[in-house]
């Protein structure tokens, strides 16, 4: 048995190995080395491309990055959590909600960012529908800034929060409700003070699990911010692009990678499953 | 080397788990065409031993025999043992036939057609080869769990609680059959069981097991008549301790009168009585104590508060050897 | 008093909800109503399926969807045979290296993966005449989907009854024989989910795809995101519409398999 085992999992062995954990190994490396005047590394230590990460130009960037996931945490974990107590409510119905959140999550996010181009645009749906109907006489500037981001990210990453809350509050005992109501809890008060405190654990995990793709977020800043919002993902992927720079590129990557690993062990402590 | 007569043997084995010693140094023959019962509490190692013998599990120290042959360090596949399993694990995605061919065509045997209808003909399952397992009743699916373990011919047939997944009213049924059906194919059966009724009425040898150790070995009517351990006297029937003496109730007698001089007696009150038809069932606390019971004729007439003797012949006392 | 209240909360919680699955859903819903509008603007001109005919004729499109097919078949073919293979190891005895590697994969931002896996790719042809391609694409789409496999059939195999695998083996089958007569057909459904799942994820990959891919193997979403960022198009309408139905639908059935 052990010898079929060890040859079961060597294929995945060999993938994680050679197409993950190598090619971080490479990036470790090339962030310690000087840039190539047409990209690639020059073999010369140095420690300036994590230097660079102080600089006020960058901090910027990972700061903003740092309140925009804070943000989208904070608006997915305020829409997510309702819907999550709707659906544990929904009785015989439950399955058909919970999919009609997990359908859209798994079907294509470049479509889903698109949608919002579509809707937010100068010559959009809604700008052109306030248009018409007179509202405005001039098209809102609706997308391609900060706010884009948000809404693109809050609607990309909603559902990854209402599965976990949906199954933290499937663990809570209903007496616990049923006592509060009875304690002459109103249900809003119930919520409140009964609910959510002991829906804390899955707060954190839901938090989180939209925390860390948003701090990485790329796409969703470029479709909708348009360039004016460049936050880490962007950053990175510059550098790699037309800036040229592989080993800051690098550097900046092991910094969002340093912070998703204290994450996961944060998670994997509390033995969460993390799907 | 293992006696000829013995089919299996266990030489001082042990298996430790990291939290705690599930087996502990057990050693047992199982003689060649009997059917040999393991009984104790649940978590008493009784399946452990079973899985070791099964090949599940490897032991810790010790060694297993299978006729004449050290098996302790084999696969499951490599030991001519087979099993039934306690919830059957039938293979739900395989018909009757198909379960049942199954083991034959692992072992490259090309004729399996008549081995099949065969066997299944021995366990009365005959029209049923093409269901699947979710079609049948509680009781088929035990039976076709049989057939396939007997279809390989195995040396050691090994149960694991056989007929606790079965409705209480079949059991009885299905015990007698079991019974019948070792003695007719003559394969030798080791069994696993918490109830001791059905060990004793089923099994030619019984071992009783607790806390992982062999309490003690040999027939029901030793097990029973002549426990050795106050443990095997408790787990095999009710006993009245009284003075340090244990009497079985249905050899408890109860008499207002004093007792004849020949019979061993204490006095007590009675607390109460119920009338089960065939018996009438006496509770009576002694002036030491202890509660005494007694299974008396369905005519006995006391009533609580009653000053009596309880009664018993020397003879019929226990005669527990040793106590842990 | 509290019981009005109990009431009216539902009610107050189900419009919320309401406006929740408005809010998940509606934008896909718009973009494929103005698909089939005869306007290239966002005012409605009539019914039309003119975009869908230009979507269709497009060969541009139609070479970048053939990529995105064979990139996404052979990625999630081998992904699943990887992934199944491991979800079992790791269901026999957890191998934590291993498993926290496939959680890391899992969390890794895309951004990261994709310029690591560039520098990876871009170091082994120093050592090889080699070029980015399809091929890199494809070890690409391997390397992120393995995970999402493993979590699949490990969710599938912990329902899985283990005498089931313990009856086998007693009856004489192998190790490899019990996995192959008796857990794998009874996982089989998990499996077939997971490689659904994987395919979608690689069908709709966009940030780890653009970085490693060459001149050859442009995909779909490459096309796609090109389209969006010069603005809406009802072309792209179109292809977005086709899209969300023919993934909605696969993972529909992936769902319904992960639950049979």
């Amino acid at each position: 048995m052990k010898r079929l085992r060890r040859l079961f999992l060597a294929p995945a062995w060999a993938v994680t190995g050679v197409l993950f954990l190598t090619p971080l190994a490479i990036i470790w490396v090339y962030s310690l080395l000087s840039r190539g005047a047409y990209g690639g590394v020059i073999w010369q230590a140095t420690a300036e491309n994590y230097q660079r990460l102080f600089d006020p130009l960058y901090g910027m960037i990972l700061l903003r990055t740092f309140v925009m996931a804070s943000a989208a945490t904070f608006f997915c974990l305020l829409l997510g959590f309702p819907l999550a107590l709707f659906i544990s409510r929904a009785g015989r119905r439950k399955h058909l909600y919970l999919q009609l959140v997990i359908l859209p999550f798994w079907t294509s996010f470049l479509v889903r960012t698109y949608a919002w181009i579509f809707l937010l645009r100068d010559t959009g749906l809604i700008n052109t529908a306030l248009l018409s109907l007179g509202v405005i006489r001039e098209p809102l500037p609706l997308l391609y800034n900060d706010g884009a981001v948000l809404l693109g990210l809050v609607y990309g990453y909603l559902p990854f929060v209402v599965l976990p809350l949906y199954a933290t509050l499937e663990r809570l005992d209903p007496a616990l409700l049923e006592a509060a109501a009875d304690l002459g809890a109103r249900p809003v008060t119930a919520i409140t003070h009964v609910i959510v405190p002991l829906c804390a654990p899955g707060f954190l995990a839901a938090g989180l699990l939209v925390f860390i793709p948003c701090l990485g977020a790329f796409l969703t800043p470029d479709l909708l911010g348009g360039g004016k919002t460049v936050l880490a993902g962007n950053l990175i992927q510059n550098q790699f692009t037309t800036a040229r720079d592989w080993p800051f590129g690098s550097a900046v990557s092991l910094l969002l990678m340093a912070i998703v690993m204290i994450i996961l062990l944060v998670l994997l402590r509390r033995g969460e499953r993390l799907v | 080397m293992a006696e000829p007569d013995a089919v299996l043997e266990l030489r001082g084995v042990t298996k430790k788990f990291p939290t705690h010693v599930a087996v502990d140094d057990v050693s047992f023959r199982v003689p060649r065409g009997e059917l040999f019962a393991l009984l104790g509490p649940s978590g008493c190692g009784k399946t452990t031993t079973l899985r070791m013998v099964a090949g599940f599990e490897q032991p810790t120290s010790g060694e297993i025999w299978l006729n004449g042959r050290r098996i302790e360090h084999l696969r499951p596949y490599q030991r001519n043992v087979t099993t039934v399993f306690q919830s059957y694990a039938l293979f739900p995605h395989l018909t009757v036939q198909s379960n049942v061919e199954f083991g034959l065509r692992r072992h490259s045997i090309r004729e399996t057609a008549g081995r099949v209808r065969k066997v299944l003909e021995l366990v009365q399952l005959t029209g049923k080869e093409s269901r699947y397992p979710a079609q049948l009743s509680g009781g088929e699916k035990q039976r076709v769990a049989l057939a396939r373990a007997l279809v390989l011919e195995p040396d050691l047939l090994l149960l694991d609680e056989p007929l606790s997944a079965l409705d209480p009213r079949l059991r009885k049924q299905v015990r007698a059959e079991l019974k019948q059906l070792q003695k007719r194919i003559g394969i030798t059966f080791l069994f696993v069981t918490h109830d001791q009724e059905e060990a004793l009425s089923l099994s030619d040898q019984i071992a009783v097991v607790n806390r992982g150790r062999l309490e003690q070995v040999g027939t029901p009517r030793e097990i029973y008549l002549k426990p050795r351990t106050r443990f095997v006297a408790g787990f095999l029937g009710a006993v009245n301790w009284i003075n340090g003496v244990g009497v079985r109730p249905e050899l408890t007698r109860a008499t207002k009168d004093p007792p004849q001089p020949d019979l061993k007696w204490a006095r007590g009150v009675v607390e109460r009585t119920t009338f089960l038809g065939n018996v009438v069932q006496l509770e009576a606390r002694l002036e030491s104590g202890e509660t005494a019971v007694a299974e008396l004729p369905p005519g006995a007439e006391f009533r609580p508060g009653d000053r009596i003797h309880v009664c018993w012949n020397a003879a019929d006392e226990l005669p527990l050897v040793e106590d842990r | 008093m509290s019981r009005t209240g109990q009431r009216r909360t539902p009610g107050l919680l189900g419009l919320y909800a309401a406006g929740a699955y408005a809010f998940l859903h509606l934008p896909l819903a718009v973009l494929a109503v103005f698909s089939v509008n005869a306007s290239r603007f966002t005012n409605w001109q009539g019914f039309s399926l003119e975009w869908y005919r230009a979507t269709l004729r497009d060969t541009h499109l139609a070479e970048a969807t053939m990529n995105s097919l064979i990139i996404a078949t052979a990625a999630t073919l081998a992904a699943t045979a990887i992934g199944t293979l491991a979800a079992y190891g790791l269901w026999k005895r957890d191998a934590p290296v291993l498993s926290t590697s496939l959680y890391l994969s899992l969390v890794t931002p895309e951004i990261v993966m994709g310029i690591s896996l560039l520098a990876f790719f871009q170091w082994i042809f120093r050592f090889l005449s080699l070029q980015l391609g399809m091929h890199t694409v494809i070890l690409a789409h391997v390397a992120f989907s393995v995970a999402y496999v493993v979590i699949v059939v490990l969710a599938r195999l912990r329902t899985f009854d283990a005498s089931l695998e313990e009856a086998a083996l007693d009856l004489g089958a192998t190790d490899w024989q019990a996995f192959r007569h008796v857990t794998l057909p009874l996982i089989l459904p998990g499996v077939i989910a997971a490689g659904l799942l994987a395919f979608t994820i690689s069908f709709d990959d966009y940030v780890i795809t653009s970085m490693v891919a060459g001149v050859d193997s442009e995909t779909l979403p490459m096309v796609m995101y090109a389209m969006a960022r010069r603005g809406p198009n009802p072309v792209l309408n179109a292809i977005s519409t086709l899209i969300v139905v023919a993934l909605g639908t696969v993972i529909v059935i992936s769902e319904r398999l992960r639950e049979k």
